[in-house]
């Protein structure tokens, strides 16, 4: 292990950087995949299970195809970078619009198992209570479903600090900007700095761990009190 | 006034049933599972849209042609089978979901709902803590709390023990007499409907077969209810006194008045009767040395034989036989050998034991909040 503290400047950078990214992730995750959880779990026909298809993509293709083709839509030639008037590509913006399809499965996924679970009764019974589709939603339909976003929510930001693949592809590693953890890391490892590398390493494992052991706990007691 | 007409494929057959019933009292759908009673009831609070319909409800129209209205601007009050309670809420917040949701003036005040239902104790707790019947009962009150023009009720019994089922029905009987909204109920239970409902649809393969007041249905020998194996008459009559020396209760039909054990309740208390046709003998003459308390005129309509030798005979109270309507299952050689016919006169003779409503009075009964503690 080297001198001096266990954590210098650099690292608490990329971890803070790290955080706010999956952070932010979440919230949109949870913004975007609810209502998208939502419809799938309603809809029927062939569309449903085209979007299905499309949001499960990331779970199957390597994150370098992924990438590949976000770097294309977020590069300076890009319709996208026209509309928008700047690049995504290398910023904190195109991470966290990579890093939300590419943890997409994972929000949408558990959510969708929840609304499917309630099935039709609940909102049907809310509806001869007076309640409109919307104030059934956020009244009968999303508490029922806290266990799936509650676990979305866990796998969502998680995933998130994980990824490593995309990041490289379409951010980098500008530091403050676009140097995440993974591929901090990545760069320890590659310039022969092992101790640093094992600082975080560790601590990713021991976070991933706590969280995954965490999500579990919290999602037992969830279901019990529903019982 | 409800008027309802629905068409619309169903599963393996075709849904066809128009009917049209008052806008007041227990109208019971009653047919054998599968027969599209549900999908009626469902078709009615706006859950299930069928392609063709027309329905008005009180002088609204809630269905016909293009016009569809959603189930949350219908004032209907559900019961499902089960009772659905929302599990993230308490009792108390399942009672006022839709109390809070709805706009105008409130009928049916929150403290009557939960006298009514005897549901005062359980308000903090969690429906996950709740009887069967317990549930059942808050799962009313939630449904008579969003103040409903129209409360549909389908199979709210069939998901419960026999001991939670007599837990509810007094319950059921108590909103009978309390509240004027209409109530369409959906069973296949026989015995519920005879205890519960005024009219009557009776539902076949998709399609309404009779519409009308109970007894008149029970009693038609062109329908299947006579032909069951053990058919009987429901007769609403009114206390006109009790006798506390023998425990015994006078009640006026029409056509005649019965003696029924039990104290029914102060005089003007209205009373259902049921009278099963295994427990009516009929006779030329009063008899005159008799253990029988009731023995009351009446005249022959008809009589359908039975494919079990016996003869169930339609009659009706009074000399002038214009009273309710009474059945009686004798056997044929009775039949023959006093030679009896259509339009005759006789006696029938009631065993007194047959003539007690299934429930007692609330006022006696063990609370059923108490009894359900152990359950």
């Amino acid at each position: 292990m080297a001198e001096g503290p266990l954590l210098d400047a650099a690292m608490i950078e990329t971890i803070l950087l790290t955080l706010k990214l999956a952070g932010v992730t979440t919230v949109v995750l949870l913004l975007v995949g609810t209502p998208l959880a939502w419809w799938l779990s309603r809809a029927g026909g062939l569309w449903k299970e085209v979007v299905a298809t499309i949001v499960a993509l990331p779970i199957v293709l390597p994150p370098t195809v992924l990438g590949f083709y976000l770097l294309i839509a977020m590069g300076p030639n890009s319709p996208l970078t026209a509309i928008l008037g700047r690049k995504l590509s290398f910023t904190f913006e195109g991470l966290v619009v990579g890093s939300v399809i590419y943890s997409l499965p994972f929000v949408v996924n558990p959510i969708r198992n929840a609304f499917e679970a309630m099935g039709p009764r609940p909102m049907e019974v809310a509806a001869t209570l007076r309640a409109s589709p919307l104030d059934a939603f956020f009244t009968v339909a999303l508490p029922l479903a806290l266990p799936g976003l509650f676990t979305g929510a866990i796998l969502g930001f998680a995933h998130t600090v994980g990824e490593f693949g995309v990041i490289l592809m379409i951010g980098g590693g500008i530091p403050g900007e676009t140097k995440v953890l993974s591929v901090t890391i990545f760069d320890y490892v590659e310039t022969l700095q092992w101790d640093k590398a094992h600082v975080l390493a560790g601590g990713m494992l021991a976070m991933s761990f706590a969280v995954i052991l965490a999500m579990l706990l919290v999602e037992r007691r969830l279901n019990r009190a529903r019982q | 006034m409800i008027g309802a007409a629905f068409r619309g494929r169903l599963g393996s057959f075709d849904l066809d049933a128009a009917f049209e019933v008052p806008g007041q009292g227990i109208t019971a759908l009653f047919g054998p599972s599968g027969c599209g009673k549900t999908t009626v009831l469902r078709a009615i609070a706006g859950l299930m849209r069928l392609p063709e319909g027309t329905l008005r409800v009180n002088g609204e129209t809630w269905q016909e042609g293009r016009r569809f209205v959603p189930p949350h601007r219908r004032a209907v009050g559900y019961v499902f089978q089960e009772a659905s309670l929302f599990p993230h809420l308490s009792v108390m917040g399942n009672l006022t979901f839709g109390m809070r949701r709805h706009r105008g003036s409130s009928p049916i005040g929150l403290d009557e709902v939960v006298d009514l239902l005897g549901i005062g104790r359980l308000f903090d707790r969690h429906p996950t803590q709740l009887s069967g019947g317990e549930r059942q009962r808050v799962a009313i009150g939630r449904a008579l709390l969003s103040q409903p023009q129209l409360l549909l009720m389908d199979e709210p019994l069939s998901a419960l023990d026999r001991f939670s089922k007599d837990d509810i029905l007094p319950y059921l009987e108590r909103l009978h007499a309390a509240l004027s909204i209409p109530v369409l109920y959906v069973s296949h239970d026989i015995a519920e409907v005879e205890r519960l409902a005024d009219t009557l649809v009776l539902m076949e393969a998709g399609r309404v077969r009779a519409a009308g007041p109970i007894a008149d249905l029970l009693a038609d020998p062109a329908l299947p209810l006579i032909h069951m194996p053990q058919p009987a008459a429901v007769i609403d009559g009114e206390v006109v006194s009790t006798d506390p020396r023998y425990g015994l209760s006078e009640i006026a039909v029409p056509g005649g008045r019965l003696v029924v054990s039990g104290d029914l309740g102060p005089p003007g208390m209205r009373r259902r009767l049921r009278i099963p046709a295994n427990d009516v003998s009929l006779g030329r003459h009063a008899p005159l040395d008799t253990t029988i308390l009731n023995a009351l005129p009446a005249r022959i309509e008809g009589a359908e034989p039975t494919p079990d030798h016996q003869v169930t005979v339609r009659l009706a109270l009074g000399a002038d036989g214009k009273g309710a309507a009474l059945l009686a299952r004798i056997s044929r050689k009775s039949w023959d050998r006093l030679d009896l016919k259509p339009g005759e006169l006789v006696v029938a003779r009631l065993k007194a034991v047959a003539l007690a409503e299934p429930a007692p009075p609330l006022s006696t009964r063990v609370t059923p909040a108490a009894r359900t503690a152990t359950s």
